[in-house]
């Protein structure tokens, strides 16, 4: 076998250009394919980050006014979400799994010291960071007894401990909002970039300080086990139904309450995905394609114009084995190694993508390219496609010349 | 054992003659639209250490018959011993082995690999008897070397002139070791000078060896050099003469 390595390593070496020609189709295809589908899923990963960290099936909903007349009741009543708002919906919704109501305030003064920085206060309960995704990177998030108790803690942003604590640890300290100390338990991070970063505190503490007459602010939920858009349709139409009901109004009133869901939107995006997806994909076996008919074309002359050669050889006792074995490991060895060359450069460029298109910084840009990767299975499928199909390209002629006599493929110029 | 095996007594001394090359009734027809009868009950000994030249005019089968030699072509009907073994229906697979085995080949365009070195030309047979890489470099050498160019080992064909490249190629039939040598227009393309170099070597490899050779050419001068001149005429043998 080795002895065969080395006959077939003279032979390529000395047609250098016809080994290029075979290996330049097979780099080119892999390179292509791994690049195209790079580049497929930088997209996604791109246009899927703008959505920060926040839960895709996340649905929320604020009180506004109504502007339809109703069962006698005038226009412009505004609409108060209470207290049994979040247990009426749980009960009368089964997609429900997450509910957490806010009361928020906007355009209040944190002060720490001398320092100062504008905020709006977010009265939540623990389980709102399952919807919006905060992380904690410092301290502890709101819990059960400072809800229960109304303790006057707070959970600030990341940027807001930077303004106005600057070096200093700002847990166990105490900021100051209206004239009320608060206890800063924990700080957060999010990918949310907005100028104004929330503060949070117990929605009850929030509730004691600043009344609880206007409701809640919002109510956020996460749905569960809606596959498609029009399960999503009926969901969303019950959901209006069930409010409209319950708050008194014409289910066709949009601006009674404001309903925003981002499943919808996830779903039809996914959609819009897996169309990008197909395309890239029948480009991608159209590289393929392309490659294989390359490397046929090639290994179909190789064996034509060698027609001589193996005459030569078999003249000089090869066996036709021997010459359809010499021809295909022959094949292999290129498109192997080409092969493998091109996965190479082509997870060169793909990484080179990820380093040229940065990530931008800028808080109001929206991302487009992020972390492009490949799929190395389907990376290591495409190139034994393409080898199989060299495999093929040149068995099937080798196998036509080795049946030639010797004395006719002797003869043949 | 005994029809290819003859007792000859001459000037009282026992001598063994062995038959390399045994024809009985050869016929071969090529189909080609019409049919062509080229071989017609074609019946021909050589024996070993023979040096025979194989004439005749075009079409008269003389190419044929070298390729059924060769066991490059098969024959219609009759039989072909070659070294005792009757060479008929063979498998390519067998085919392939006896030609490196008991054939060595010599031909007119001389027939060496373009990208090969002369060196490696010439172990190719071996590589096909499956001897390891350093041998079958060694065993070429020396066989450029009683060929008298071994200082051209490692050049390729397209380096060399008509001379060496048949020198190269009469090399390569013998490295094998081979019963017989069949030469195909050896010296077809050669000049006249070099022509008889070639002959001269061949003549050697016949004496030294004992190796039987046979050759076809059309060129009355070449085939004075064989012992034996074998002339087909319409698919059958129309006269041999020898040349002392």
């Amino acid at each position: 076998m080795f002895d065969l390595f080395n006959e077939i390593l003279s032979t390529l070496k000395k047609n250098r250009l016809r080994t290029f020609l075979t290996g330049f189709s097979m780099a080119w295809g892999i390179f292509m394919l791994i690049t195209l589908l790079g580049a497929g899923a930088g997209l996604k990963n791109g246009i899927f980050n703008n959505y920060g960290g926040q839960a895709m099936n996340r649905a929320e909903m604020w009180p506004g006014r109504t502007s339809m007349p109703y069962d006698g009741l005038q226009v412009g009543r505004r609409t108060i979400f209470d207290e049994k708002d979040p247990d009426y919906l749980k009960d009368e919704l089964d997609e429900i799994s997450v509910i957490s109501p806010t009361r928020s305030v906007w355009n209040l003064s944190m002060v720490y010291g001398q320092d100062y920085i504008s905020t709006s206060l977010a009265g939540v309960y623990p389980e709102f960071n399952e919807i919006d995704k905060i992380k904690i990177i410092e301290g502890r998030n709101i819990n059960g007894a400072d809800i229960k108790e109304a303790r006057k803690v707070i959970v600030i942003h990341k940027r807001s401990a930077k303004s106005l604590f600057k070096d200093v640890d700002p847990l166990g300290k105490y900021v100051v909002i209206t004239k009320i100390p608060f206890l800063v338990v924990g700080v957060y991070s999010d990918d949310d970039m907005s100028q104004e970063p929330s503060s949070y505190a117990p929605i009850t503490t929030v509730g004691k300080i600043f009344g609880t007459s206007t409701g809640y602010s919002s109510i956020a939920v996460t749905i569960d086990g809606l596959k498609n858009v029009k399960e999503t349709n009926d969901f969303d139409l019950k959901l209006k139904t069930k409010l409209a009901k319950k708050h008194q109004y014409d289910p066709n009133d949009n601006s009674a309450i404001y309903y925003w869901s981002m499943w919808k939107q996830y779903l039809e995006m996914i959609g819009v995905f897996s169309g990008i997806n197909l395309f890239i994909w029948i480009i991608g076996i159209g590289t393929l394609i392309a490659g294989i008919v390359g490397i046929s074309n090639i290994m179909l002359i190789t064996v034509k114009e060698r027609t001589k050669e193996f005459g030569i050889r078999k003249s000089l006792g090869a066996k036709p084995s021997s010459i359809i074995k010499l021809i295909i490991v022959e094949c292999l060895m290129i498109t192997g190694l080409f092969g493998f060359v091109g996965m190479l450069f082509g997870i060169g460029a793909v990484e080179l993508m990820n380093v040229l298109i940065k990530p931008s910084t800028d808080p109001d840009d929206l991302q487009i390219f992020l972390n492009p990767s490949v799929n190395l299975t389907i990376v290591v499928a495409a190139t034994a496609v393409l080898m199989l199909a060299g495999l093929l390209a040149g068995y099937v002629p080798a196998k036509k010349a080795v049946k030639i006599k010797p004395i006719e493929a002797l003869r043949y110029e | 054992m005994h029809n290819t095996k003859s007792n000859i007594y001459l000037c009282g001394t026992k001598l063994k003659i062995q038959i390399m090359i045994k024809l009985e009734n050869i016929n071969k027809s090529y189909v080609n639209g019409t049919s062509l009868h080229v071989l017609k009950g074609l019946n021909l000994n050589i024996e070993k250490g023979e040096f025979v030249a194989i004439m005749g005019a075009s079409g008269s089968g003389k190419s044929t018959l070298l390729n059924i030699l060769g066991i490059l072509d098969n024959y219609d009907t009759g039989s072909y011993y070659l070294n005792d073994i009757l060479i008929r229906d063979l498998s390519e697979k067998t085919a392939a082995q006896y030609r490196n085995e008991l054939i060595g080949f010599v031909f007119q365009s001389f027939n060496l690999i373009s990208f090969k070195t002369a060196v490696e030309n010439v172990a190719l047979p071996l590589y096909y008897q499956g001897i390891s890489r350093k041998k079958r470099n060694l065993m070429a050498m020396e066989y450029l070397e009683k060929m008298g160019i071994a200082d051209w080992a490692d050049h390729l064909p397209s380096e060399m002139s008509g001379g060496q490249k048949q020198r190269v190629a009469i090399a390569r039939s013998l490295v094998s070791r081979p019963k017989v040598i069949l030469a195909d227009e050896p010296t077809g393309a050669l000049d006249s000078v070099t022509s008889i170099e070639v002959m001269d070597l061949l003549k050697s490899v016949n004496k030294d060896d004992g190796m039987t050779i046979v050759m076809v050419t059309h060129d009355p001068d070449m085939a004075a050099m064989a012992q034996k001149i074998i002339r087909i005429k319409d698919g059958v043998i129309g006269s041999i003469e020898k040349t002392f």
